[in-house]
């Protein structure tokens, strides 16, 4: 047994968290450079420059292991999946598919109204809405790599228990009355659609897909994952352990509340968001406060809030803001108060 | 023939339309080729993954670019 848990830490540390290449910037830094180890600046660059390259190399990896997934859940097949299911089951089959799809903030419309035409409960519809930026291989592998793998599991499954939960709600309250009546106008009609003929992809063309997602997703991030680290890479190397203490620590009951606001609004992939989540827990911020903060930013933000507007009421959106803020402050103080058990 | 491509802007879906002009060109298909951006129009097809591609009334292909092989594959198939 003992060999075996050797193996996993060593690829769990060479390869996951890639503590070689620590080593390495480490040594380029140090040994090479001559930068004087333990001052604030050294510390700010070897944390920019080893979390750069990790995440882009990892991310590389993993988005192409996950659109190659993806590439057999196309959203036509998926909402044809859905269909067949009803009720809590509808919402938590929504949930998991939201993990698999790719999704970016500008297909949301066509989501929503494609999910609703076809019939599915709105609700069903939030659901997916929910988990797809919230979870996903990627993003779970990359908690992994940064914190633990139960971390890692923990944040999946209060995701998908987010995302189910909220979607639920609105279907118990019936809240597709507050969707946009032109959506709803679509539903009636089987005016204009089209025949939509299911293709099989080659082995060869689900490799190209992949690849071409992996461009794709990067040629977007990359600028947020820079910020992302450069913002943590300045919480790691400068700003005093006392001040973040204070603000996010365990001590300031506020702390998960004040992590949620900070992040609703705010517009960055999960990716951006991780180097910053590393840098607060390293400077002694609550696992609870910082999974909240990472949440709040991708699950929520103003642009996808902007673009959900524009297919359903006040009232709906309002809920929908609601369920998924409060379910993030109440997961956060969750995992601050067992926190012991992710260690 | 007619070929629609359907999305509402995206990068991939302007890539797609000069694919199918190039292809069109190239050898010489003679399709109408048109560009559908607007949003009610595309989910009103049933569409969700943008870029869609339309032929002859039935969408062959959604949510992501073909090679160009594979392009051609589905246009020949409708002719």
């Amino acid at each position: 047994m003992q060999f075996v848990r050797d193996i996993f830490s060593f690829f769990n540390d060479q390869f996951l968290k890639m503590n070689w290449l620590n080593d390495m910037v480490e040594w380029l830094f140090a040994d090479v450079l001559g930068f004087k180890e333990g001052t604030m600046f050294y510390t700010s660059i070897t944390f920019f420059f080893y979390d750069v390259i990790k995440i882009f190399i990892l991310l590389s990896v993993l988005i192409f292991l996950a659109s190659y997934i993806q590439s057999y859940f196309s959203p036509e097949r998926t909402k044809r999946i859905l269909a067949r299911y009803s009720g809590f089951g509808a919402n938590t089959i929504g949930a998991l598919l939201g993990t698999l799809t790719p999704f970016c903030s500008c297909s949301s419309i066509p989501i929503f109204i494609g999910f609703t035409k076809a019939g599915l409960p709105v609700g069903v519809t939030f659901s997916f809405l929910i988990s797809s930026p919230l979870v996903d291989l990627a993003s779970v592998i990359l908690l992994a790599s940064i914190f633990n793998w139960k971390i890692a599991f923990a944040y999946v499954i209060v995701g998908l228990i987010i995302a189910i939960v909220g979607g639920s709600l609105i279907s118990l309250f019936h809240m597709e009355r507050y969707v946009e009546d032109f959506v709803m106008k679509g539903v009636a009609s089987d005016e204009g659609l089209v025949e939509i003929e299911e293709y099989k992809m080659t082995k060869k063309e689900r490799i190209e897909y992949s690849i071409e997602q992996v461009k794709e997703i990067i040629q977007r991030v990359w600028i947020y994952i820079l910020i992302g680290v450069g913002i943590g890479a300045l919480i790691h190397g400068v700003i005093p352990r006392t001040f973040i203490e204070r603000v996010l620590g365990d001590d300031n009951p506020f702390s998960v509340l004040i992590a949620t606001v900070l992040g609703v609004p705010m517009y960055a992939d999960i990716f951006g968001t991780l180097p910053i989540a590393e840098a607060l827990v390293a400077k002694g911020v609550g696992i609870g406060t910082v999974l909240a903060f990472m949440m709040a930013v991708t699950a929520l933000s103003l642009p996808s809030i902007i673009l959900i507007k524009k297919v359903v009421k006040t009232k709906l959106l309002v809920m929908f803001v609601s369920i998924v803020t409060i379910g993030i402050i109440l997961m956060g103080y969750l995992f601050n108060l067992f926190s012991y058990l992710l260690v | 023939m007619e070929i629609k491509v359907l999305g509402p802007g995206c990068p991939k879906c302007k890539k797609l339309l000069k694919m199918v002009e190039e292809t069109n060109k190239e050898f010489a298909f003679d399709a109408n080729i048109e560009y559908v951006t607007d949003m009610m129009e595309i989910a009103n097809t049933g569409l969700i993954g943008t870029p869609g591609l339309m032929i002859n009334g039935r969408i062959v292909m959604s949510g992501r670019l073909p090679t160009k092989a594979e392009l051609i594959t589905h246009i020949k198939a409708k002719i």
